[in-house]
């Protein structure tokens, strides 16, 4: 099992990075491309015991108390369940 | 009277914290590992500046699973006197004890030079021995300085008098230019309702010898001495 963590930049809160790599590709002749914003990923594998439920509940909490701040940053959770 | 520099790994200004309060200040100092939990011999907690835990994540998000973090919380809730400078800051507003975030500069630079601050509050145990509107020179050294807080909390910042250092031009006048790094309302240093925790992005301990440009920092520590003598000269 494991679970996905997406950390995004509040809409709210500028980007200056992004903004940045926004303009890098428009160097490359990507014209038209609106926005790039910039965020973290992150992989949290789990023992097999774990359920879905707990898994998605720890990982929540580790989004919420570590990976994102809250004052900037929003966060998305997504589990996969291995094969 | 006895001060304390945490270091955390990473830490790399507190030995320039050190020696202003051992030569300029004038009191006992000591360094504190981050792994110490108790802080029971201290009146004042300096929180230095650096990388801690090498900025991984965001700066300052992991100096807050440090042992002597729990400590610190208790130390700030008696009233003590905490005050982090640049990283110290980026730690206290992760961990909680001041509010908002300090996210990237705006120009995406790391910033080194002198800048100026106007002191937005002469009442605190911090800038007693300024005054509102004074304005100093200060070093700030920094890549995440950008202060950003919902508007809420801007609006009870500017309502307590938490705002106590703004980023101003040599005359004082608050303008884009000369904001080094976008920070939301040119803010450069704030403390928390209580008034005994405060976070700066700029450098006062390296503003103590005119030598190295400015001594207008030694203001600063010679509030935070006068305040910790009247809480001693209280007990």
């Amino acid at each position: 099992m494991k679970a996905k963590v997406y950390v995004t930049l509040k809409p709210s809160v500028l980007d200056p990075q992004g903004k940045a790599i926004h303009h890098s590709a428009g160097q490359l002749g990507h014209a038209s491309i609106s926005d790039i914003r910039q965020g973290k990923y992150f992989e949290i594998a789990f023992d097999g015991a774990v359920s879905e439920e707990e898994a998605r509940r720890s990982a929540e909490q580790i989004a919420k108390d570590v990976l994102a701040n809250p004052v900037i940053e929003d966060y998305r959770v997504e589990i996969v369940r291995s094969s | 009277m006895k001060f304390g520099v945490i270091v955390f790994p990473g830490s790399n200004c507190d030995h320039d914290a050190y020696h202003v309060v051992s030569k300029h200040v004038g009191q006992p100092v000591d360094f504190i590992w981050h792994k110490e939990t108790d802080l029971g011999a201290y009146d004042a907690i300096l929180i230095p500046g650096g990388f801690s835990y090498g900025d991984y994540l965001r700066a300052g998000a992991l100096a807050r699973f440090s042992p002597v973090m729990n400590a610190l919380k208790d130390f700030a809730a008696k009233g003590k006197f905490v005050f982090g400078i640049c990283n110290g800051f980026q730690i206290l507003c992760e961990a909680g004890l001041l509010p908002g975030a300090l996210m990237r500069n705006a120009d995406l630079h790391f910033i080194c030079k002198h800048v100026h601050v106007r002191v937005e509050n002469g009442d605190t145990p911090y800038t007693s021995e300024s005054e509102k509107g004074r304005v100093l020179s200060l070093p700030v050294a920094h890549a995440e300085g950008n202060y950003f807080c919902d508007e809420a909390t801007l609006d009870s910042l500017e309502e307590n008098g938490q705002i106590v250092f703004r980023y101003c031009d040599p005359d004082g006048e608050l303008n884009a230019s000369s904001n080094p790094n976008g920070a939301l309302s040119s803010i450069a240093g704030i403390c928390n309702k209580e008034r005994n925790v405060l976070g700066m992005m700029p450098h006062p301990e390296r503003a103590c010898e005119e030598l190295l440009g400015s001594n207008d920092g030694r203001d600063i520590f010679r509030s935070l001495t006068k305040a910790i003598e009247m809480t001693e000269a209280r007990v």
